[in-house]
């Protein structure tokens, strides 16, 4: 019957499609978490696979709470986050998790004024922007810092992300450490109770906001701010110096900070003399034992080459590429990472 | 095939029919079938439903405990200190949804009755079809548009016109940002109309000729035996049709998500800008971390889910007080 045999061609191949084939022989290694550095991760997956064809990466940005989650259940076999896990998070995963900094971001205050002069912020002004209090451009502070600048009395209308974000949480750790009151008042965290603003989606929301809105301020990522050409202002670092935000003043933040042994580091209100101040690292995070042993040994071995030859890409992306030393501290942790209690990286 | 069809006569006429009443073993065999795959479907979708309002419970049962009617009373909405209230969002969610109906259901309605009514009949599909195109935009696309297309638009224009003529109210003060409240409802409207439509549209359709030619029979003016005739009779059916736009309105995400401003407050102008359920779901659900956020968030979207059936509850309850010829309408 002819009914049949079509029944029997579609079961046959649909049982074939499902039977893995010799392209299944790769490892699948996946991984879960933050939005901010997907498109760098995904560039190494690519470029991986030079290295070793073996291995395949499935990553899902879901987002750092989601990465947190998935590694805490070890449903992922690594996670990714833009903020570094809290003690009370790392206690509840059940094993011990090393955060492993990848690359660096930034985040840059955008704006939206006739002519779009250069302008230079100090944390201080910022934070009292954000808080409402300087509520118009030509307010006397923000005219001390930019002399040369055509500042109205227009009024700032104040823009941040809607949408909980690493962006977001580097922003206001910023602000935190420069004004005590933000810190007492609103806190940090990848949302926040914003005290003034407008909330806009994503990166593309704040700037959609701020490039219709005459008199807007915002904050968007330097990746982001670069790519779509918007006005970034100067901002003024612990040295004293007025530094625009580029790859490497991100980078020279990531090198003035002594590293703690866990890289659990904020990186901003860095105290490097051409550090920008609001840079933050990005995490991978990994179980110090592993439960695999092949997924673990390929694991640490991508780790050793994103830190060393996959460093040739973030520029490209825009991402700033780790300083030398903090890649030197990535390679002892990176050899302390073990299946059953011995070491996966030995011989390099 | 004879058996089977003799089956299919059988069934129609209701699941009690005896399975001996129909001639042979293997038709009686094919009605069991037939109605355990039935039963089982209904089963299924049902289990879904109690399924999905049990996870919310349990997801968001450390929110229930720690703030229990508090949540929905409360406006403030803290995630670094752990507090959370829910009342600015759902505030956000029934205001821009009642304005989002106020725009589109007298467009709707006007719209339908042209092309049941008035329009001459080659006018019909094309209209129609466009209308109905209008459902088929995805809503971040939508979005898109009113940020770069309306927005300014309500802020150069709309609000300072409106601030200047009807300023007196409170609804409309404050600064024109563009986002906001207004541009919530706006997109809202623009988005429901296509449904409200042609849902409208089928049931002025489905109206006996009879009704209208006895009314004008009687002497009644075009607009008369509209109002008379036709609403009248097929009222039930045209709220039906509103409440299918509602639902709409009610869990949109996206689009409203990318006008509405994003601030937790209950504030009197339209100006002002708001946040809905659905928005707060979308913004925060991915980067929340603590379980104490999670669990709120999740606690969002069953309370989204009880002011969907409560909303829907009441318009159901509508319909029935107003009554109406049997025809129920569509649902």
């Amino acid at each position: 019957m002819p009914k049949r045999s079509f029944l029997t061609v579609t079961l046959l191949a649909i049982t074939l499609a499902w039977l893995p084939g010799p392209a299944d022989a790769q490892l699948l290694m996946n991984g879960a978490g933050a939005t901010f550095p997907y498109p760098i991760y995904s560039k190494w997956f690519e470029e991986y696979i030079k290295v070793d064809p073996e291995v395949r990466f499935n990553y899902q940005s879901i987002g750092s709470g989601g990465g947190i989650r998935q590694i805490t259940e070890r449903t992922v076999d690594f996670g990714a986050t833009d903020g570094p896990m809290t003690d009370e998070q790392l206690k509840k995963a059940p094993g011990e998790l090393f955060h492993i900094p990848t690359v660096l971001g930034a985040v840059v205050a955008t704006y939206n004024l006739p002519g779009n002069p250069q302008l230079s912020f100090t944390g201080e002004v910022l934070a009292d922007v954000f808080l409402g209090k300087i509520t118009k451009w030509n307010d006397p502070r923000i005219k001390a810092l930019n002399p040369s600048a055509n500042l109205s009395d227009q009024p700032i209308v104040v823009v941040h992300r809607s949408d909980g974000s690493g962006t977001t949480y580097i922003w206001v750790d910023y602000l935190c450490k420069i004004s005590p009151e933000w810190d007492q008042k609103v806190g940090r965290g990848t949302s926040v109770k914003w005290p003034v603003g407008l909330g806009g989606k994503g990166n593309e929301g704040v700037a959609g906001q701020v490039k219709n809105a005459p008199g807007s301020l915002g904050y968007v990522e330097l990746a982001y701010a670069i790519t779509n050409k918007l006005p970034a202002a100067k901002i003024r670092n612990q040295a004293g110096r007025f530094i625009e935000p580029t790859i490497e003043s991100t980078t020279a933040a990531g090198a003035a900070k002594s590293m703690p042994a866990d890289f659990r580091v904020s990186l901003t209100d860095s105290a490097g003399p051409d550090a920008y101040p609001v840079a933050s690292f990005t995490w991978l995070l990994v179980y110090k034992d592993q439960p695999n042993e092949t997924k673990g040994r390929s694991l640490v071995k991508f780790l050793w080459w994103a830190i060393h030859d996959g460093q040739k890409h973030p520029a490209a992306l825009l991402y700033a590429p780790l300083p030398a030393p903090v890649v030197r501290d990535i390679e002892a942790k990176n050899k302390q990472i073990t299946f059953s209690g011995k070491p996966l990286l030995a011989a390099q | 095939m004879a058996a089977e069809s003799t089956a299919g006569a059988g069934t129609a006429d209701g699941l009690s029919l005896p399975p001996r009443a129909v001639s042979g073993k293997r038709a009686a065999l094919g009605d069991r079938v037939y109605t355990v795959l039935v039963l089982a479907s209904v089963w299924l979708v049902l289990s879904l439903a109690a399924g999905l309002v049990v996870a919310l419970i349990w997801e968001s049962w450390e929110a229930i405990r720690s703030f229990g009617f508090h949540f929905l009373v409360t406006s403030q909405w803290d995630p670094v200190a752990g507090e959370f209230g829910a009342l600015p969002f759902i505030y956000g969610t029934l205001v821009s949804s009642a304005l989002a109906l106020l725009i589109a259901v007298p467009l709707s309605l006007g719209a339908a009755i042209f092309l049941a009514e008035l329009a001459p009949s080659w006018v019909r599909p094309p209209i129609s079809f466009l209308i109905e195109m209008l459902a088929a935009v995805p809503s971040v696309v939508y979005g898109l548009w009113g940020i770069f297309v309306l927005v300014p638009w309500l802020r150069d224009w709309v609000q300072p016109i409106l601030g200047r003529t009807l300023g007196f109210l409170p609804l409309f003060q404050g600064p024109p940002y563009g986002i906001g409240m207004l541009a919530a409802g706006m997109i809202l409207s623009i988005m429901v109309v296509p449904y409200i439509t042609s849902v409208s549209r089928e049931i002025l359709l489905a109206v006996p000729g009879a009704q209208r030619e006895a009314a004008l029979g009687l002497g009644a003016t075009r607009w008369e035996t509209t109002r008379m005739a036709v609403l009248r009779y097929g009222r039930s059916g045209l709220i039906g049709a509103i409440l299918l736009g509602l639902g709409r309105a009610l869990g949109e995400t996206m689009a409203v998500t990318m006008v509405i401003g994003n601030r937790p407050e209950i504030a009197a102008s339209l100006f002002a800008p708001g946040y809905t359920m659905a928005s707060v779901l979308a913004n925060e659900f991915t980067e929340a971390t603590s379980d104490l956020y999670v669990s709120a968030l999740v606690e969002i979207g069953l309370l989204l889910l009880v002011v969907t059936v409560v909303v829907n509850g009441l318009a159901r309850l509508l319909v029935w007080t107003v009554g109406g010829p049997a025809r129920g309408g569509r649902e």
